[in-house]
Parts: structure tokens; sequence; C-alpha cells
């Protein structure tokens, strides 16, 4: 009864917080900070004369990211291709475990536990072995990004699934309603905005698994070109990859909360 | 004389959990509900409630005893029953009128036209014309706990169980929801258990109100109210009924009962 409260409140102050108007003042501020500290950035490179090697300007990286904008663009879509395949796959795996934890008591005590412990081995370590395993093409990248997100989509998938009020599933089997009427009417709907939200942290991991996957051994992608560029003293371009993966990563958590926001309205998980 | 709608027998639940003594959550429960009535269970926390719900509706097996339905004892569940608890439990993603045709939808293949105009119809005798689309966050508490009444009535059961449905509501909009629940009883023409704390409530809607005492419950006492409807809470015959339930229930649960 509690607990259903507090989410109904926690939905309220959502609410109020989320209008346009505050929204908009919110990131207003944010970008005029931003520009602020790219100004301040410029400034300070110049007037105490720092070497381009320790610090490029600001100005300098935007000219070297349109340079070389073939170069990094075509490497940006290697990165993006592994981010999106391990991510897709952290999804469905990530999904079908969940359903199998709830489903069964015996691989709730078994395998559950395992996937938590699991949460244990720095992902980065394994990195190498995929390696050996899968060779250094996108294949060890997706399955290093499959590995460091499907976590928490697991979690919060279980959750979901689980957090079925029992006056509801008692109100379904006095209707002698079957576990999958049950499973699809209720759990997997309810269940829905927690996955989207596990989907929302996965992302902004799954952009990491690739980079550190690339750093390891790679033939392409953006985390190859900063380890290139970092071996010949090109900071500059080791920054422009860099930016341009803030800007990668930044969409695609965006178009995650838009796609959480607007498919589950009902409810917003935090 | 009226057919017996549930004769409830000697009705006991003992649960035995683990590393814990055995609980008797019911105890030779024993009361009759006719066909049409309006009856009420009144106790305090801790009477089995939950319990007897769960058993009324074939969910749970009673340990010993029996209830009947029509002459046929409920072994298994029984899709006869409509339910309305405490929470709403509206399925969040779901508007009104799907909200309403979910038991529809678990006991029939298909929802046909008619279902959907059998709900409309329910959706109007509560009071919620023109909300068939909105969705239960849109809905004030009140109007939320009508639409699981009409869930409670869509697919036609034979009784409704009602586990305290108004007693998250304020008292004015509980009082608004009574006189409401005893019209829509009385066009539904349905036999409805109604499961309270609350005294006045009992007295207000009830044939008869069934008074159970706390841990294990068993019933302390059936006092039967004759007055017509609608009834008047400060009135003094409305009074004394109170305060015969009251006494029945004893001083010690005073307080919990308000």
């Amino acid at each position: 009864m509690n607990r259903r409260i507090d989410r109904g409140g926690a939905w309220h102050d959502r609410l109020s917080l989320g209008s346009v108007g505050e929204a908009l003042a919110e990131h207003r501020l944010a970008l005029l900070a931003a520009i602020a500290v790219l100004l301040a950035w410029e400034l300070l490179v110049i007037v105490f004369g720092v070497r381009e090697i320790i610090l490029p300007r600001p100005s300098r990286i935007l000219a070297v990211m349109i340079e070389e904008r073939a170069l990094l663009v075509r490497n940006m879509w290697v990165t993006l291709y592994e981010v999106l395949i391990g991510f897709a796959l952290s999804v469905v795996v990530g999904i079908a475990l969940a359903v199998a934890i709830v489903h069964s008591r015996f691989l709730e005590k078994t395998l559950y536990p395992l996937i938590v412990a699991f949460q244990n081995v720095p992902r980065v370590a394994v990195g190498p072995l995929l390696v050996i395993w899968l060779g250094s093409g996108i294949a060890s990248k997706s399955i290093l990004v499959l590995l460091v997100c499907f976590f928490p989509i697991v979690v919060n998938a279980a959750t979901g699934l689980k957090d079925v009020r029992q006056e509801m599933i008692n109100l379904l089997l006095a209707l002698r309603a079957s576990r999958a009427q049950i499973f699809w009417k209720v759990r997997l709907p309810n269940a829905f905005p927690y996955i989207l939200s596990g989907m929302k942290i996965a992302m902004t991991l799954a952009v990491i698994g690739a980079i550190i996957g690339e750093f390891i051994a790679a033939e392409q992608g953006l985390g190859l070109i900063i380890m290139i560029a970092t071996a010949g003293l090109n900071t500059a371009l080791v920054m422009a990859a860099i930016a341009l993966l803030v800007i990668m990563g930044g969409a695609l958590y965006a178009l995650m909360s838009f796609l959480a926001d607007t498919l589950a309205p009902w409810r917003r998980v935090p | 004389m009226l057919e017996n709608l549930l004769d409830i027998e000697l009705l006991t639940k003992t649960y035995f959990p683990e590393r814990k003594g055995p609980l008797t959550a019911l105890k030779d429960l024993n009361f009759s509900v006719a066909d049409g009535e309006l009856v009420s269970l009144v106790g305090p926390s801790g009477c089995g409630k939950s319990t007897f719900i769960n058993l009324a509706c074939g969910i749970a097996q009673p340990t010993s005893g029996r209830i009947l339905l029509r002459g046929r004892p409920i072994t298994e569940p029984i899709k006869d029953v409509g339910i309305a608890f405490q929470a709403p439990i509206l399925l969040e993603w779901r508007t009104v009128l799907t909200n309403v045709l979910l038991p529809i939808e678990i006991l029939e293949r298909k929802v046909r036209p008619s279902h959907r105009e059998h709900a409309r119809k329910l959706i109007k005798l509560v009071g919620l014309a023109g909300f068939e689309d909105a969705y239960p966050r849109e809905l004030s508490g009140g109007m939320q706990q009508r639409v699981s009444i009409c869930r409670a009535l869509i697919h036609d059961p034979s009784f409704l169980l009602m586990d305290e449905p108004f007693g998250a509501l304020d008292a004015m909009t509980r009082d608004k929801m009574n006189k409401e629940l005893l019209r829509i009883w009385d066009e539904a023409k349905k036999t409805l258990i109604f499961i309270t704390h609350n005294i006045a409530e009992a007295v207000f809607l009830s044939d008869r109100v069934v008074v159970l005492t706390g841990r294990p419950g068993t019933v302390r006492g059936i006092v039967r109210i004759d007055s017509p409807r609608p009834r008047d809470p400060t009135g003094s015959e409305f009074k004394s009924i109170e305060a015969r339930i009251r006494d029945l229930i004893g001083e010690a649960h005073e307080d919990a009962d308000r």
C-alpha cells in the first residue's frame, strides 16, 4: 500500500519537474555553461601558451574534426554498428534471462546468483579472451558490449515481471487464467517501462564496452583511431574522436530516453 | 424462502509456514448468504479476510469444512465471482474500457462487440460515461474504484466479493461511494459479500452483518438489519445497531475499529 502511494507521489514530482518551460530553461543554462567552459578553455590555452600536444584549443579540435571527417565518420559507423549489435543482443538475452528467472524457482535459485556473481568479473578483463575466441573484428566488440550491458536489462526486466500485485494475480487465478495469459496480459506489459529504463542505463554502458573492445584489438573504429592518434601524439585527433563519441553516445541516450517516455507514458521508472 | 447462494460450513484454514508454528487464519466459520443478499463481514485486522476471499473464489482450499456455491462445494477457481480489492489495481497501460474487459479476455476466446456494449453499460451504471478511453492515472481514486467494480461485474458473476473497496478513500468520497454501491447493487441484482473494518459502513449497506473475531477468525455473531434503505447514520436505530455490533466485537478491538 505504502509503496503504491510512494510511487504515485514520485510520478507526480516528475510531472511538475518535467513541465516544458522548466526543462527548456534548464537546458538553456546547461548550453550556456558548456559554451562558457569552451570559451574559457580556448582563452586559457592561448593566454598560457599551452602546446597543442598537451591540450589543443576547442577551435583546433573542431578544425581537425572537419579536416578528418571522412576518416572519423567511417570509423564512427563501425563503432556505432558494434554498439547497436551488442545492445540489441543484450536486450534479447537480458529479457530472455529475466523471463527464465521469473518463471522458474529453480533458475531463480541457480541462474540469478550466477548472473549477479558475474557482475563481479571486470568485463574489461574478459576483452582479450574475446579477441582470442572471436578475432579482432566486430564480433568480439559486440559480445563485449553484450557482456557489459545486459545486466541492468535483466535486473529491470525481472523486477518489472515480478512487480505485479498479488491481488491482481489472485483476480486472474480466480478466472482460471493460464500462466501464459498472466504473462502476456499482465507481467510483460507491466515490465515494459522497466525494460525501457534498463535499456537506457545499458545504452550508456554499451558505448564504453565498444571503445574498450577497440582498445584491446581492432581493425576499425573510433577506439582504434584514438589509439593510433595517441601513438602519433596527435592530441587534437584524439580529442576529435572523443568529441564524436560524446555526440554519438549522447544521441543514442537521447533516443532511448525519448523511446522510454513515448512508448510507456503510463509510468516512468526512475 | 430464498435458496442459499453460499453456505459456509465449519470453514477452517490453517497455514503451516516454514520455521514457524501453524497459523490458523479461520476457524469453524459458519454462515450462509442468500441469493441477492448484501452481507458484510466485519472484524479486526487478522480476522482472516484475505484467507476467506481466497477460499471463496476457489484459489485456495480449506484445511477443513467447505464452502458450497448453490449446494456444490468450491474445490477449484470458480470464474463465477467478481472481486474488488481495497486498491483498484487497474492495469495502467489500459484504458477504462479495456481494463473492464480484462476478465472477458481471460474467459472468452474473443472480445465481441456485445461484450464491449455490456462494458459501456456498466461504465455508465457506475457514473463514468465519457471516461471509457481515459487511462487510470487520469482518474481520481474513487473513479478508479468504480472501474474496478465494473471489472468485477463484467462477466456477470453469481456473486461479488469486495475487500474494503472504499478503505483507501477519504470519508466524503467513501460516503458517496457507499450510496452509489447500493444503487449499483440494486440495479445489477448481485449477491454481495462486503468486507470492512468500518462498522458504520457495514450498517449502512448490509442486510446482515457477520461479526468476526480476530486470530483465528470465527463468527462472533450475526446481526440482521431490517430497516429500510437509505439508512440515516445519525438516527437512533442506526446508532443502536452500531453499538450492538461494537459490543459483539468487544472492548478489546474497539480502538482498531475506530
